[in-house]
């Protein structure tokens, strides 16, 4: 992948929605965004507009809420906090990912020692 | 990749169900509220922009750069309002609705092809809702009574002799009632009614009116509750009883306005004082059961001891107790019946006399069954043409659209969203279709239930029910499929590079267009022809049936009902009819008028009469049809004597008893002798034969007529009486004088129109008229689909060879060679329809051959018939596009590329 940016996996930008909102307590959709920005080192290819069909879908899933409410400086903005059922869903979501990276990790070794030869 | 991230969001499966239902209920409040959440969502973008200015400005951009930088990363606000819109709301609707809007469009612009194919879609849905309503009332909607799959008909099973065959006396009735096990109750009616038998007189002119005598129990087993009042009590059901009466609910509104007062009051029958007991809702029609095509005013308590000396009086219906199975009622009844005539004092009457037992439904429809399937075929074919008529319309149209169809492809639109949008269009054409087939179902039902005169049980109840609207929306659907999908394949298939090159003649993709609106156009022809055989082979059926020798002339021949005042004195009778009939006689224009009781097709009964000397156990008796008449009554009907004469008055109470017989009767009894002066006994009466008339077709065209006798009203007693004249005016001119010398004659006499004879050979072969009419109608509409068909294909090859031909004849073909060569393609393809379609129709045929009449299912004259009228037809259809194709003017024809 050279210097590109990473493409976002699909589903991943959920898992992160929440993660981040769990670390931070309640965000706007700009917040979010640039979090995830931030914390990916900008090595993430992130169209900031797509955060709000994610934020959407968390939404009706009952794992987040929003309320409008005003934002550091002063402006009207949409704040997102993470609700029970999202803390638990990324409990779950988490570990399943720690795992799959394991298994990915091993994997991608193994070729690496059989193709060294 | 996907694979593994696709399950990364992994839910309990507990949870999962719930969470899924809120997302659904979500999506769906969303897909309502879409406004507002547009509304919230731009708000929420427009702040997350201004925020994200906000920062890049902090750090010292200008305003514009920050803007333009902040919408960069964004990353499209359209695509973003999409993706969310997605998500949150019903996406497929929104398709669809984009769909629609563009169909509406596509629709309005090619506005005569949309018209033609929504008015063929129309004729041939109509045709099946008509039908389907038809069929779903006669045959597949349960009778109009309580738990009718426990009713049962029980009839005699000689099969002869007519009503009277089949009906049983009271004694029998009783027997059967009591002994049998399997039935919860058997009930009765008087089968033998005419038409005006009740006279109603205080209100005004005295009114003829139909009644029918039932056993008391006979509503509360069907589970008929009156609208208004009671049924028959005990007083009501015995000899010298309290006189009551029950009102059909059409009769009540007619007569009496609907008024609820009259129900407890004495109304005036037959001069007796009456006490209306109650009224019959109109949701049973008793003649639209068990007589088709008449109608029912009034129900009279059967009083069981005035008609046991009757003879046999009663048709039996019986109510099945729980679990019990119609052959279970049989065997019980084969048992029973013989047994109970076995018990008689004359037990040879009886002999091999017992019940057949019918499912009722089975009895009133069953004959039906055959011909209904006929029927509803005949309109499947008829929609299957309307399909490929409209797949061929469609496809014309696909031809001319392909390369809107390839660009939107080349474009990423996918092939799914391509057939999608081809099949939301045919769709949206059956959905037009639909609606006018009901309208054209609704207005035929509407016209069919009113039309008394078609003898078809349950017709009068027909209507385009829930059942129906189903019906049409399931036609709709498949044909919109069957219609849509072939183009919709075809177009959205390969090629598509093919088709933004292909100038539009000539080239690959238009022949294949072409080959699969050749196959389209032969089944066409095929299915048409299939329809024409079968219209065809019914229509010559029918014919047959209306050549068949009735033994009478109903051509000026019509009859009242009268009525005379004897005094119940056998010998006071002559001279009152001979005086009644000299004056109708003196009339002029009356060339010749007698009296019956019973007019043949209208109703019937059988007494027994055998060769005096012969012993009646020798063979047994198969009933003999039996008319009360006056002298004249056999020329008035336009009756043949063959032999001997005709009743004179003489033949009168003080003379020897005097019968004329049937021409069947007479090979019965006396074959190959000349039974004029002989001896018989008639229904237990030694009577001399003195004369022989042409059999009469006594209880229906098609069905091969009995024995038939006749005995003369002055030496049997009181008896309804039909006046019959024959007139040398049109009969209807007559009525009034007619009527006016009965009132002199008897002021008592009701006031009632004329029937003409006509009338009854009518009613009776008009349920063979309706099927030959509808089927006639479908192959007509058939022939006129296929023709349109094969028109449209021929002109449309004829405009896309415009170049082909145009050089053809640039190098020197003629116009008639040109001609000639279109001609050929239209009939080639006519063809092989015709040759498909001709051995399809052969084994068609096979299948109605137990409707057929005097008609061979391979009759010559049809097939042959049905090729040339097919021939002259694709011709036709061909004719305007070659003679276009010869007109073709070579250098214009090579320039239009």
């Amino acid at each position: 992948m050279g210097d590109s940016k990473l493409d976002l996996l699909q589903g991943t930008l959920d898992l992160m929605v929440l993660q981040t909102l769990a670390a931070m307590g309640s965000l706007h959709g700009y917040g979010i965004a640039r979090r995830i920005e931030q914390i990916s080192g900008d090595e993430l290819l992130l169209n900031q507009g797509t955060i709000y069909a994610s934020l959407v879908r968390l939404q009706q899933r009952g794992w987040i809420d929003a309320a409008w409410g005003t934002s550091e400086n002063n402006r009207k903005a949409k704040f997102y906090s993470i609700t029970e059922a999202g803390r638990k869903q990324l409990a779950q979501d988490a570990a399943y990912w720690e795992r799959l990276a394991g298994v990915m990790g091993r994997v991608l070794a193994m070729q690496n020692e059989g193709g060294g030869r | 990749m996907t694979g593994i991230t696709d399950k990364s969001p992994k839910t309990s499966s507990k949870t999962s169900l719930s969470a899924s239902l809120r997302r659904a209920f979500h999506r769906l409040r969303s897909f309502f509220r879409k406004d507002p959440l547009d509304h919230e969502l731009n708000d929420e973008m427009a702040s997350h922009i201004e925020l994200a200015m906000e920062e890049y400005m902090r750090k010292g951009m200008p305003e514009e750069e920050a803007r333009r930088q902040a919408m960069v990363r964004f990353g499209g606000v359209q695509q973003a309002r999409e993706q969310h819109r997605e998500t949150r709301g019903l996406p497929w609707i929104d398709v669809l609705g984009q769909d629609l809007r563009f169909t509406f469009r596509t629709l309005a612009r090619d506005r005569s092809l949309t018209i033609i194919a929504i008015l063929i879609l129309g004729l041939g849905i109509g045709a099946n809702v008509t039908v389907f309503s038809v069929v779903d009332t006669i045959l597949l909607r349960p009778l109009p009574f309580r738990d009718p799959q426990q009713l049962v008909w029980i009839t005699g099973n000689k099969g002869v002799g007519g009503l009277s065959g089949m009906t049983y006396s009271v004694d029998a009735y009783e027997d059967y009632r009591a002994q049998n096990r399997s039935l919860q109750d058997v009930t009765a009616y008087f089968p033998f009614y005419g038409q005006g038998d009740y006279k109603l007189t205080g209100y005004g002119e005295p009114q003829p009116v139909n009644g029918v005598m039932v056993a008391g129990n006979f509503f509360e087993l069907l589970g008929i509750q009156p609208k208004l009042g009671r049924s028959f009590v005990q007083d009501e059901l015995i000899k010298g009883g309290r006189p009551a009466v029950l009102l059909s609910e059409p009769f009540w509104k007619r007569q009496f306005n609907g008024d609820p007062k009259i129900v407890g009051q004495t109304i005036n029958l037959n001069k007796t004082p009456t006490i209306v007991a109650g009224v019959i809702p109109a949701t049973f029609d008793f003649g639209s059961v068990f007589a088709p095509g008449t109608r029912m005013d009034i129900f009279v308590p059967a009083v069981m001891d005035d008609m046991r000396e009757w003879g046999n009086v009663f048709s039996l219906i019986g109510r099945m107790k729980p679990g019990v199975s119609v052959g279970q009622v049989q065997a019980e009844a084969d048992m029973l019946i013989p047994q109970f005539y076995a018990r008689k004092t004359h037990p040879e009457y009886g002999k091999g006399y017992t019940g057949t037992v019918w499912g009722l439904k089975e009895y009133v429809s069953g004959k039906l069954h055959r011909s209904l399937v006929v029927l509803w075929s005949a309109v499947g074919l008829i929609m299957l043409i309307v399909c490929v008529n409209l797949s061929n319309l469609l496809l014309a149209r696909s031809a001319a659209r392909s390369k809107e169809f390839a660009m939107r492809s080349v474009l990423g639109a996918r092939r799914s969203r391509l057939v999608r949008q081809l099949l939301t269009e045919s769709l949206v054409l059956a959905a037009g279709g639909a609606v006018l087939g009901l309208g054209i179902a609704y207005a035929v039902v509407t016209w069919l239930a009113h039309q008394g005169s078609i003898a078809l049980p349950l017709l009068s109840s027909i209507r385009v029910d829930g059942s129906a609207l189903a019906w049409t929306l399931g036609i709709a659907v498949v044909a919109a499929v069957l219609f849509g999908l072939a183009p919709g394949l075809k177009m959205s298939s390969g090629d598509l590079q093919e088709s933004l090159k292909d100038s539009g003649m000539g080239a690959s993709s238009g022949r294949k267009h072409d080959r699969m609106r050749s196959i389209l156009v032969v089944s066409e022809v095929a299915l048409a022809c299939i329809l024409m055989v079968g219209a065809g082979l019914l229509l010559r059926s029918f014919l047959h049936v209306l050549d068949i020798d009735l033994g009478f002339r109903p051509s000026r021949a019509a009859s009242m009902q009268v009525t005379y005042d004897d005094g119940n004195k056998d010998e006071n009778r002559g001279p009152i009819l001979e005086n009644m009939l000299d004056h109708v006689k003196a009339i002029p224009g009356i060339e010749a008028a007698g009296i019956t009781d019973m007019l043949p097709l209208d109703r019937n009964r059988s007494w027994n009469l055998f060769r005096k000397g012969r012993d009646p156990n020798q063979k047994p008796d198969t009933g003999t049809y039996v008319q009360v008449v006056t002298p004249g009554y056999i020329g008035a009907l336009g009756m043949r004597l063959i032999k001997g004469r005709d009743f004179t008055w003489d033949d009168s109470t003080h003379a020897e008893h005097a019968v004329i017989i049937n021409e069947s009767l007479a090979r019965r009894e006396w074959p190959g002798q000349d039974p004029v002066g002989r001896l018989a006994v008639a229904n237990g009466e030694d009577s001399r034969v003195i004369g022989v008339v042409a059999d009469v077709k006594e209880t229906g065209l098609e069905i091969d007529p009995g024995a038939e006798m006749y005995v003369p009203v002055t030496q049997n007693g009181p008896v309804g009486a039909e006046l019959v004249v024959r007139t040398s005016l049109p009969p209807e001119a007559l009525a009034a004088s007619v009527m006016k010398v009965l009132k002199q004659m008897n002021p008592g006499q009701p006031a009632t129109e004329f029937r003409s004879i006509q009338q009854l050979v009518d009613h009776s072969v008009s349920p063979r008229k309706f099927f030959v009419l509808l089927v006639s109608t479908f192959a007509g509409l058939g022939l006129l689909l296929a023709s349109l068909g094969i028109y449209g294909v021929i002109s449309y090859s004829v405009a896309r060879q415009t170049q082909e031909i145009g050089i053809r004849m640039a190098l020197g073909a003629s116009r008639t060679r040109v001609q000639a060569a279109v001609i050929g393609k239209t009939l080639r393809l006519a063809l092989i329809g015709i040759v498909l379609g001709g051995a399809a129709s052969f084994v068609m045929a096979r299948g109605i051959a137990s409707l057929l009449y005097g008609t061979e299912p391979a009759d010559p004259l049809t097939f042959v018939g049905m090729v040339v009228l097919l021939g002259i037809v694709a011709m036709f259809a061909g004719y305007l596009p070659a003679r276009r194709a010869s007109r073709i003017d070579p250098m214009i024809a090579l320039r239009t590329n």
